[in-house]
């Protein structure tokens, strides 16, 4: 499932309703997304009062949904979930979260990792830091491309 | 042709989107990028580094050799920095 949404969320009552009704899930691995409170501007530390996530409405849910399907067909998902927070959000708030279950772990934190490293290059958002010296967008990380590069062959989990 | 800006991108152009009618010979990706580099400064600052731009054409990214035709989606903008 794919939300996009400015609104909050609640973990656990989104990792609940991801296991509700179906107890051959043997576990669910999830990641949040948080604000950091400090982010390095031109090789230096800069204080961040907030940050705003523009998106390509649209794209982003196609992007998302392209994602989702992708983590289900290389791994025995039961469920799986996507919310990604756009609007601006003070330091500390929750961005994004990523759930996976399955009816075993190895595929449930593989598939976690992936959707969080595949969103980070591949879905439509853009970060606006406003900083106590002045609002800089946040540039793309050499770091998450390689994150996302060794997804690009198939894990031994698939085949 | 819908051509739509995101992040420092729509800052520089000064629009978050454009209703246009390109000639037919703009007909890739790289052509429409010269034709609108062509309109003013506000488009000829937002692609003065073409190699920090990507674009999508109806919500998929796509290689600057691209085609486009007229009723496409055509977006611009940084590399994406969500999660």
């Amino acid at each position: 499932m794919i939300r996009v949404q400015e609104d909050d969320f609640d973990v656990g009552a989104e990792l609940a309703a991801l296991a509700a009704g179906d107890t051959g899930i043997g576990g669910i691995a999830s990641f949040v997304g948080l604000v950091r409170d400090m982010a390095p501007v031109e090789g230096h530390d800069r204080s961040i009062r907030a940050m705003t996530l523009e998106h390509y409405p649209g794209m982003t849910e196609k992007k998302l949904a392209e994602i989702e399907a992708e983590a289900n067909a290389r791994w025995p998902l039961a469920a799986s979930l996507i919310i990604h927070r756009y609007g601006t959000l003070a330091p500390g708030a929750q961005i994004v979260f990523v759930a996976c279950a399955s009816a075993h772990r190895e595929a449930a934190f593989e598939a976690c990792a992936f959707l969080i490293d595949w969103l980070k290059t591949k879905a439509p958002f853009w970060k606006l830091e406003d900083t106590e010296d002045g609002a800089t967008w946040v540039e793309a990380r050499a770091s998450d491309d390689d994150a996302a590069a060794r997804w690009e062959r198939k894990p031994k989990a698939a085949e | 042709m819908k051509i739509l800006y995101f992040a420092w991108m729509r800052q520089r152009v000064g629009a978050a989107s454009e209703e246009l009618d390109p000639p037919a010979s703009v007909d890739t990706v790289d052509a429409l990028i010269d034709w609108l580099i062509a309109r003013d400064e506000g488009h000829k600052a937002a692609f003065a580094r073409r190699e920090a731009v990507r674009a999508a054409v109806n919500q998929d990214y796509v290689p600057f050799d691209h085609p486009v035709a007229a009723g496409d989606e055509v977006a611009f903008f940084p590399p994406v920095t969500g999660g």
